[in-house]
């Protein structure tokens, strides 16, 4: 096992910087998500740690080594592909048996190897299917065996799931942080779906444009955002624009709004706010301020989304459209045309530079 | 429910029987009919024409058994396909692998257009652009000559390298087509998920690639192979003396001699040793493919 290092890593195709300077830091035995939209960078950075593409310049390290004009072949890393790219014309123990074979591994070594490999992934019984005899999961869960069966120094993940449903994508979800957890293994994941970041890394890192916009426990980047893109990419967010107060901003109609965290930024600069949804409280009556809800915004239900456990309001205030998630816990339901009177915390409110 | 499938399909061939005839038309009087003709000429002694006097034999068969000729022919003919097929593999298959794994677009393009184009020019004007290439004083002793310090005399005419070299050529952009589509169907991430997993190059291609294009190669090599053996315009021209094949032989018996039963019966003994050859191979080629 070893963390991966990457520092100052650049790489241009043509005059598009893919990769524009980027520094990560992977920790040992970490699950790491690498997230952004698509053409941010997130699949190229994978392919340079990988060996399968080199950088124009800048460092990479795995275990402390530097590898970044190593080989794909000589870097003992595993991979795990989009479309999980087993060969079809071997058996499924073959398949898994490949990476051991072409060490030259003795052929005991091998069987035992592959079957504890299939063992971990729940496939021990179909070691001689051909991989078109299998379902979409039973593939990834073979393309997995594939990958860690030579106990690689890290293991890289590109968008393993998003070939499957909805349902087995959360069974394999939490299979994989299993899988992981049991043989602690350092991976670096790379999606495009907040949620499975938000769920199974320890630490995310957010890219667009082929750089690195925030990165940290997944926690930290959803309760303080460094940027309007990190706050809107990963979850939902409401975004107030204003004029910094000292503590805060004032939106253009005058109405202050109060953030207790944050980046500092000098008064009278252009500065934003990002709220979460679930964490304004949506009233009919008057809602004073107080200590614990610095903010009040008046406003107008505009429309309604229930969805079950919880309902988002989009509540109009001064040409700008909020975003309300409430829980349903039985108490009156608001209709769409109502005034009301929405209410936060400073603690809540995250102060972002322009 | 096996009815109801039944009777679908016995529907959804009637629709299809306009589309299928002409086909079959054409197959039954340009193929059927003639080859019924050969075989009908193989067993007689002489052309019913011109009032001439005729008998069923099967003398035109024993001739290739009672004369030794004919076989050791046949032999050079299989082995002239074998290294011919040989040589289309080692030339067309890296050809093959660079067009669909390695170039891309426009270039891509003209370099396939390069691999056709002997497919599009006439035979014989080709075998005869070779004889201009191969013989003595020709282009390629003259160019050879004019780099190297020292003399050299190539005088490849009327050899059997020119007869390899001759077919080679016509030959192989069927290797090159038949493996560009099998290599081009290989996902590339099959590839880098064989590197991924610590096999060099070579060890991706011994043990992906090749096989996943084998029934490229297999189609190929059986394309070439069928029609090597039997073939006679290239040994003929660029082989003069050494050019004598099973091809050439049964090529005298239509042309030169005038002798169609025996012409005829060469053929069809050509066509069952092919066969032959074909279906004991197919397991083989099957396990491998």
């Amino acid at each position: 096992m070893a963390g991966v290092q990457v520092a100052n890593v650049s790489r241009s195709f043509g005059a598009h910087k893919a990769l524009d300077d980027v520094s990560i830091d992977f920790p040992d035995g970490g699950f790491y998500a690498l997230l952004g939209p698509s053409g941010s960078g997130k699949t190229t950075l994978l392919r340079q740690i990988a060996g399968f593409d080199f950088p124009d310049t800048g460092r990479i390290a795995i275990g402390g080594e530097s590898v970044e004009r190593v080989p794909v072949e000589k870097r003992r890393i595993g991979m795990v592909f989009q479309n999980y790219a087993l060969f079809p014309n071997m058996s499924v123990a073959e398949n898994v048996a490949f990476g051991l074979s072409v060490r030259g591994e003795p052929k005991a070594t091998i069987a035992a190897e592959v079957q504890r490999a299939l063992d971990l992934v729940q496939l021990g019984k179909l070691g001689g299917r051909r991989p078109h005899q299998l379902s979409g999961g039973q593939r990834q869960r073979v393309a997995l065996a594939r990958a860690i069966v030579t106990k690689p120094r890290v293991l890289l993940l590109d968008e393993p799931l998003g070939a499957l449903d909805k349902a087995l994508r959360v069974d394999m979800q939490i299979e994989l942080k299993r899988i992981q957890r049991e043989i602690g293994i350092t991976t670096i994941f790379v999606t495009h779906d907040q949620e499975e970041a938000l769920t199974m890394s320890d630490r995310i890192g957010i890219l667009r444009d082929g750089r690195l916009v925030q990165e940290g426990p997944p926690e930290e980047i959803y309760d303080r955002p460094q940027s309007e893109f990190a706050a809107t990419f990963l979850g939902d967010a409401n975004i107030f624009r204003g004029d910094a107060t000292g503590n805060g901003i004032r939106l253009p109609d005058g109405t202050a709004i109060a953030a207790a965290s944050g980046a500092s930024v000098a008064v009278g600069t252009k500065a934003s706010c990002a709220v979460r949804p679930e964490r304004i409280r949506i009233s009919t009556g008057a809602a004073t301020a107080g200590a614990d809800i610095a903010n009040v915004l008046k406003g107008r239900v505009s429309k309604r989304i229930f969805a079950g456990n919880n309902s988002t309001y989009f509540v109009d205030h001064d040409g700008q459209t909020l975003k309300v998630i409430v829980q349903n816990s039985g108490a009156e339901r608001l209709a769409e045309g109502q005034p009301v009177v929405l209410s936060w915390s400073s603690e809540s409110t995250v102060l972002i530079a322009a | 429910m096996g009815d109801q499938l039944a009777t679908g399909s016995r529907r959804g061939l009637k629709p299809a029987l306009p589309l299928l005839l002409p086909a079959y038309l054409w197959l039954t009087v340009a193929i059927f009919l003639p080859l019924s003709a050969m075989v009908f000429f193989s067993f007689m002694t002489d052309l019913p024409l011109a009032g001439k006097e005729w008998a069923f034999t099967l003398g035109n068969y024993a001739a290739f058994f009672s004369q030794s000729l004919y076989s050791t022919l046949l032999l050079a003919s299989l082995r002239l396909g074998l290294e011919v097929t040989l040589w289309c593999v080692v030339v067309g298959y890296p050809a093959a692998y660079v067009l669909a794994k390695v170039l891309k677009g426009r270039s891509r393009e003209a370099i396939f257009l390069l691999v056709i184009l002997p497919f599009w020019s006439n035979g014989l004007v080709r075998i005869f652009s070779w004889a201009m290439v191969l013989r003595e004083g020709g282009i390629l002793d003259t160019a050879l000559n004019a780099v190297l310090p020292f003399k050299i005399n190539i005088d490849l005419m009327y050899s059997y390298p020119a007869v390899i070299i001759g077919l080679v050529h016509s030959y192989v952009p069927y290797m090159v087509l038949t493996c560009y589509l099998t290599l081009q169907a290989i996902d590339d991430s099959l590839l880098e998920a064989g590197r991924s997993l610590g096999a060099s190059r070579l060890q991706v291609l011994k043990r992906v690639i090749i096989p996943l294009s084998m029934p490229g190669l297999i189609a190929g090599a059986a394309l070439i192979f069928v029609p090597v053996v039997g073939s006679f315009m290239e040994p003929r021209i660029l082989g003069g003396r050494t050019g004598t094949f099973y091809g050439t032989v049964i090529e005298d018996q239509f042309v030169a001699v005038f002798n169609w039963p025996l012409g005829a019966a060469l053929s069809f003994i050509l066509l069952a040793v092919v066969l032959i050859i074909l279906a004991l191979a197919a397991p083989v080629l099957r396990r491998a493919g």
